[in-house]
């Protein structure tokens, strides 16, 4: 199966401070890869650098098999949504259409014409005008009329109200079922991710913590709970996660391909938000390179 | 991208457009009646000998629209790079556009070209035309200014010529630059504003009297190259001032004028009270020998031996002057082109 | 195009995974009868964009419903069902629902309130299943 985005020893510094280190991910296509990570992790840095947007400063990076934004060619099988959603304040709906057929040659001007037509957006109204959620679908709009083969969008609905959130969901999962692209988005809420995304990248700290498909890290982490026991004793292929303990009590949440057999254990299914949570909680830097030796 | 450029670009184009277009016919309706005034004005003036005096009087009655023009087009490169080239790249980064423009499928060293192009290439061609129509329409008016406003006057030269298409590609370019690198449109608009200013002010006064090395030689003394003379009769001295004239040679750019005495020693710069040791009580300097005449004075101060001695730039070299100080911005323009792809690619996100 | 007979919806509170929840939907409609042979469930991109879900998450759901033969896909048509669950299940329903009744008067008289009533069917479902499974 090819990568849409295969990245090996990434790293991005501005100045002496590294937004992004040692990151390596291997995506394949098909997916909807949710990147997920608290603010300041490098989630935008990510999606930048394979955007094409920024340069690395270390390592190397290849999306959908090429340099990202080196030629027109590769921009044109890239879409990028980028944060707050930006669009031309003076230029009108039509403009922004126009805009996108001008510089995209597999513009497709009908999935454009109808998505506007539908979101009820007036040609002939000024973006700086529009609300919030209208201003995000339409540069969505843009990014899907592009038909790229990538579509990344940063943070998309950070800003729009729940109703807009889940209008702009909808027409993003309604055109990945239409037309088979993949899709890389990130953002700081699981919960909006949980319903679309089936492979996660979770990023703390500019490193990957985890990444994986959705259903498989499910299946593989587990919420252990029992009497208070050292994390050295736990079996060798169960990797801590996160643990906390009380005087009595150990609460532990590993990630193991086995089954989890010790009866002194009750073991739980997490959550997806659960799962990045544990991720988030900043685990001893020995069991972190653990984790990430599971995801090779 | 061509169209796009055009669609951020239309209204204040247009609204360009439309005032060149004013100020060029305003310029050519006047222009023909201007120049037969003054072809008729200097060929009686030359029967009576008086065109001294018909060039002041001239002068004097266009004096307003001449500074008027003339600042227009001093002015204009500024404004090109205030608010064409300033704003070009500091807005989209300002308000993010640049995320939604360079995803399209357009690297951005090719849309940066066709922006830098589209209106680098409109703005140098309307000052060019602006430049040439006023130095067309203000010819006779060069012709009959005084020493301080002439053609190879600091003032005047850059608001005539080809020099002006200069100023515009590189005051454009520079905003462009320091827009890209403060970021911010308001910044980057008073930081091109005040760079721009100190250039054009370090051009006249730095660079340009040495592109071409200036001629030095000495004159004799007379109203032709002073511009005052003092006498005091009770206690016996006298001065001269220098002006800023070179004898025989109208419209040169004079760099320094001073005030030789006899055995070759400068006595006093351009402007300053020279005394000179010439008898006040008799012979042509005398107040007393009946009306003062001023020309035998000073050919009485120059046969003592006095003499200017002028650094200048004759009025020739203006076209030179003019195509080499466009070479140099042409230059400078190209290379902070070069600076910005550079940037743009590598630095910028 | 006609309008499919059922609508999806999904609970993210319940920890059923979302295509579980859907192949779950489908089943229960099929056994109150609410889906009948020959109807048509949502397409996919009608069930993406009515609850803003992955695509891959309904066609999972729809494979797996299609493994256990209950529907059937058609290209560039649709997915039908083929089968019905009402006949055998409906019937068993009244006898089943009465000794629950009787089951949970009992556990009243034994004492437990509502909350420690669920907690002991879900945790016995739930041991049962997985003890199904293993």
């Amino acid at each position: 199966m090819t990568s849409v985005l295969e990245a090996r020893a990434l790293g991005k510094r501005y100045g002496r401070r590294w937004a992004l280190r040692d990151c390596t991910v291997d995506v394949p296509a098909g997916h909807v890869v949710g990147l997920v990570g608290p603010n300041g992790a490098g989630k935008t840095t990510l999606l930048k650098l394979a955007g094409g947007q920024l340069e690395p400063t270390a390592g190397d990076i290849t999306v959908l098999g090429g340099r990202p934004g080196a030629t027109p060619a590769q921009l044109a099988r890239v879409g990028f949504v980028a944060q707050d959603t930006p669009v031309y304040a003076g230029l009108t709906v039509a403009d922004h259409l126009r805009l996108g057929e001008r510089l995209n040659p597999r513009w497709d001007a009908d999935v454009a014409r109808e998505r506007v037509a539908r979101l009820g957006l007036g040609p002939g109204q000024r973006a700086g005008r529009l609300s919030g959620g209208q201003r995000a679908q339409l540069a969505l709009t843009l990014g899907l009329a592009k038909r790229p083969e990538l579509l990344i969008l940063d943070e998309p609905v950070a800003a729009l109200d729940p109703l807009a959130r889940r209008e702009f969901l909808q027409g993003l999962m309604e055109a990945v079922a239409e037309h088979e692209f993949s899709v890389l988005l990130s953002s700081h809420l699981v919960s909006d991710l949980e319903r679309i995304c089936d492979y996660l990248i979770v990023l703390v700290d500019s490193h990957v913590r985890v990444a994986g498909e959705t259903e498989r890290l499910l299946a593989t982490h587990h919420r252990l709970t029992g009497p208070r026991r050292d994390p050295g004793r736990l079996p060798a292929d169960q990797h801590v996660v996160s643990a906390s303990h009380t005087d009595r009590q150990s609460t532990y949440v590993v990630r193991t391909d086995a089954p989890i057999h010790d009866p002194a254990w009750t073991v739980s299914r997490l959550s997806l938000e659960d799962l990045v949570l544990a991720h988030m909680d900043g685990p001893p830097a020995e069991s972190r390179r653990a984790a990430l030796e599971v995801q090779r | 991208m061509i169209w796009l450029t055009w669609r951020q670009f239309r209204g204040s184009a247009v609204m360009t457009a439309a005032l060149l277009v004013v100020l060029t016919a305003v310029l050519t309706l006047t222009g023909p009646d201007l120049a037969s005034r003054y072809a008729t004005g200097i060929a009686s003036c030359t029967q009576d000998d008086s065109c001294a005096r018909f060039y002041d009087r001239f002068f004097d009655e266009y004096q307003l629209p001449f500074l008027a023009v003339s600042l227009v087009v001093l002015l204009l490169p500024a404004l090109v790079g205030l608010f064409w080239g300033a704003p070009l790249i500091a807005r989209e980064l300002e308000a993010g556009t640049h995320l939604l423009v360079w995803n399209q499928s357009v690297t951005r060293g090719r849309w940066l070209a066709v922006k830098l192009g589209l209106i680098g290439l409109t703005a140098a061609a309307a000052t060019c035309l602006c430049g040439l129509v006023v130095t067309w329409w203000s010819g006779p008016l060069d012709k009959s200014a005084f020493p301080e406003l002439a053609v190879m006057a600091p003032l005047v030269f850059g608001a005539r010529g080809i020099a002006p298409m200069g100023y515009a590609a590189f005051a454009f370019v520079l905003g462009v630059t320091v827009g890209m690198l403060v970021r911010r449109t308001l910044p980057a608009m008073a930081l091109t504003l005040a760079a721009f200013a100190a250039i054009q002010l370090a051009m006249p006064l730095l660079v340009r009297p040495h592109l071409i090395p200036p001629v030095t030689s000495t004159f004799e003394i007379s109203e032709a190259n002073v511009s005052g003379i003092g006498i005091q009769g009770d206690t016996g001295s006298a001065h001269v001032v220098l002006g800023p004239a070179v004898p025989g040679h109208a419209g040169a750019w004079a760099l320094s004028s001073d005030l030789l005495d006899p055995s070759g020693r400068v006595i006093a710069g351009r402007g300053e009270e020279g005394p000179v040791k010439v008898s006040t009580t008799s012979g042509p300097c005398a107040p007393a020998a009946g009306p003062p005449n001023m020309g035998a004075c000073l050919a009485e101060v120059s046969r003592l031996g006095y003499r200017q001695r002028a650094t200048y730039h004759p009025l020739d070299r203006f076209w030179p002057f003019q195509w080499i100080e466009t070479g140099i911005y042409a230059l400078l323009t190209a290379g902070l082109t070069g600076f910005c792809f550079w940037w743009i690619r590598r630095r910028l996100s | 195009m006609e309008i499919p007979v059922i609508e999806f919806h999904l609970d993210a509170k319940s920890g059923v995974s979302p295509y579980l929840q859907l192949v779950q939907q489908v089943r229960h409609a099929l056994r109150l009868g609410l889906l009948r042979e020959g109807d048509r469930l949502p397409t996919v991109k009608e069930a993406v964009a009515q609850l803003a879900i992955n695509p891959n998450t309904v066609l999972k759901a729809y494979r797996e419903l299609e493994h256990e033969g209950l529907v059937a896909a058609r290209p560039g048509v649709g997915t039908f069902v083929t089968k019905t669950l009402t006949d055998t299940s409906l019937a068993a329903h009244g006898p089943l629902r009465l000794e629950l009744q009787r089951w949970l008067a009992k556990a009243r008289r034994a004492g437990l309130d509502d909350e420690s009533i669920e907690a002991l069917f879900t945790t016995t479902f739930r041991t049962t299943a997985q003890e199904d499974i293993a």
